[in-house]
């Protein structure tokens, strides 16, 4: 139990490690998703097309392969970046693909008569997806992308294991030093995970009252 | 990965046929096996002696420590020699020793567990290891040295490495030491190749771990690797068995005593580790079991 506080600078500086990596990798996952989710429901045979293959690539390639490319791969092709970076692009280009059929999953819970008006409205097609139907379906995409980030959240663990000094890290080191804690260790870091995790579903089930609608 | 799985490989395959050219070849123990030893009842020599058989834990993935080749899945190193020669007291032939690969993490629990009987993993002895578990030795003594590119002329110590970004494996000591001695950015990766790997293209700076562990990767690419530096910490290899056996201790105290006066343990030193071009040191004196 003393080792916890003890070393509690050095386990909240690794938090914070992870929470940078939580926050950079979901800040571009939902960006580049939404995009991609936009790809898969437009009327545009290529871009269907581009963001089919991009979910079936990345959601079916183990996250640890995906890290594996991205750490090895990227300085082999003369692009050399941080470890810091490397992680948070093989965690959000990762993450990207579950946030994308989110949101698609979320478009086609909006009644397609929604669509129809608006279009008989003179509106295009990105004007109807950001005025009328993505707003809509941000309501039904609010559980599962709070899913996507909570699997995120413990998914940045694997950036241990390339490069980045984050919780999990952490945690190794103070049961390499101190073996005798182990399980107030363990329990210990687990515990700022759960917080975490707790976090991400309040701030949800908070937007999802807000937003709320009866049918 | 492609090229230093094949590198890997063959370097495996030459260090193979080395081996078997030098005679003996890797399934012999350089102790003869013993011809039914006796051993008080109760004791585990006993019973381990009467099953014919021994688990020990070795790491699978240091050249010239503890190797498991991926061609012709034989173990090497000096710890898997020293694992041969703890179980040919006992009366248990090499080929009846079952090696266990134990990463860093799993060396306690294996114990405590009973997965294996025994760890001879590159394990060095602390204080706090030893109220977990009983540790006999030092069997082994190095130290914490650097791997660099051999371009690379700006490390050649510890405190050269201050700011730098320095890769070790995940938990071990090593990364811990670089980082509060010298200020360097430690830089944790699952494994040592993969170390060696972003040292290769430039990604950290520095790989440090043990200099007998450095020395195996330097010797499989010594164009671009060189180890520098004196050893800056002192890392006395121990044996691991079930905390409080204290007669299995006497054992492996006795049979350790045997091999140093023999000069067994200066033959699989030359075997293993030699092969990288360094003279066999001065067997340690190990500490007195309690």
């Amino acid at each position: 139990m003393n080792v916890l506080i003890d070393k509690l600078p050095q386990i909240l500086a690794a938090f914070g490690t992870t929470l940078q990596l939580l926050g950079a990798s979901a800040l571009i996952a939902t960006i580049l998703g939404v995009v991609l989710g936009a790809f898969r429901v437009s009327p545009v045979p290529a871009l269907r097309w581009f963001g089919t293959a991009y979910v079936t690539i990345f959601r079916n390639t183990p996250l640890v392969v995906v890290f594996i490319i991205f750490v090895v791969a990227l300085p082999e092709l003369g692009f050399q970046s941080s470890f810091f970076f490397r992680a948070v692009i093989a965690l959000s280009l990762y993450a990207a693909a579950f946030v994308c059929e989110a949101v698609r999953s979320g478009v086609n819970a909006v009644q397609a008569g929604q669509a129809e008006a608006a279009r008989s409205l003179g509106m295009t097609f990105s004007q109807t997806l950001r005025h009328v139907v993505l707003p809509q379906a941000i309501r039904t995409v609010i559980p599962p992308l709070a899913s996507i980030y909570i699997a995120l959240a413990k998914n940045t663990a694997v950036a241990e294991a390339f490069g980045v000094t984050e919780a999990t890290y952490q945690l190794d080191n103070l049961v390499r030093d101190f073996p005798g804690s182990l399980w107030f260790l363990f329990f210990g870091i687990a515990l700022g995970y759960v917080i975490i995790v707790f976090f991400i579903s309040g701030i949800a089930g908070l937007l999802e009252r807000r937003w709320a609608v009866s049918r | 990965m492609r090229n230093t799985r094949l590198r890997l490989l063959a370097v495996g395959a030459v260090a193979a046929l080395a081996l078997s050219a030098c005679g003996g070849g890797g399934g012999e123990s350089l102790l003869e096996v013993a011809d039914n030893p006796s051993f008080d009842a109760g004791t585990t020599m006993k019973k381990l002696a009467d099953a014919g058989t021994i688990k020990i834990g070795i790491k699978f993935d240091q050249p010239g420590v503890g190797y498991k080749d991926p061609a012709t899945d034989e173990e090497t190193g000096f710890d898997v020699e020293v694992g041969k020669i703890m179980a040919a007291g006992l009366g248990i032939a090499p080929d009846k020793v079952e090696f266990v690969e134990t990463i860093s993490k799993n060396r306690e629990p294996f114990l405590k567990a009973g997965t294996v009987d025994l760890v001879i993993a590159s394990y060095s002895i602390t204080d706090d290891r030893r109220t977990q578990v009983g540790q006999f030795g030092p069997y082994y003594v190095t130290g914490q040295q650097l791997l660099v590119r051999k371009d690379d002329n700006s490390i050649n110590k510890g405190e050269d490495l201050s700011g730098k970004k320095v890769c070790s494996v995940t938990g071990s000591t090593s990364l811990k030491s670089v980082e509060e001695k010298y200020g360097a950015q430690p830089v944790p990766f699952a494994t040592y190749s993969e170390c060696v790997t972003q040292l290769k293209n430039n990604s950290v700076d520095a790989v440090t771990t043990d200099g007998a562990i450095l020395l195996g990767y330097a010797s499989q690419d010594p164009d671009k690797l060189k180890v520098v530096g004196e050893p800056f910490t002192e890392e006395r290899y121990g044996i691991g068995y079930k905390h409080g056996d204290a007669a299995f201790c006497t054992y492996l105290a006795d049979t350790y005593k045997k091999i140093v006066d023999d000069g067994i343990w200066k033959k699989a030193f030359d075997q293993t580790l030699g092969e990288a071009g360094v003279d066999a040191p001065t067997p340690p004196a190990p500490d007195p079991c309690s």
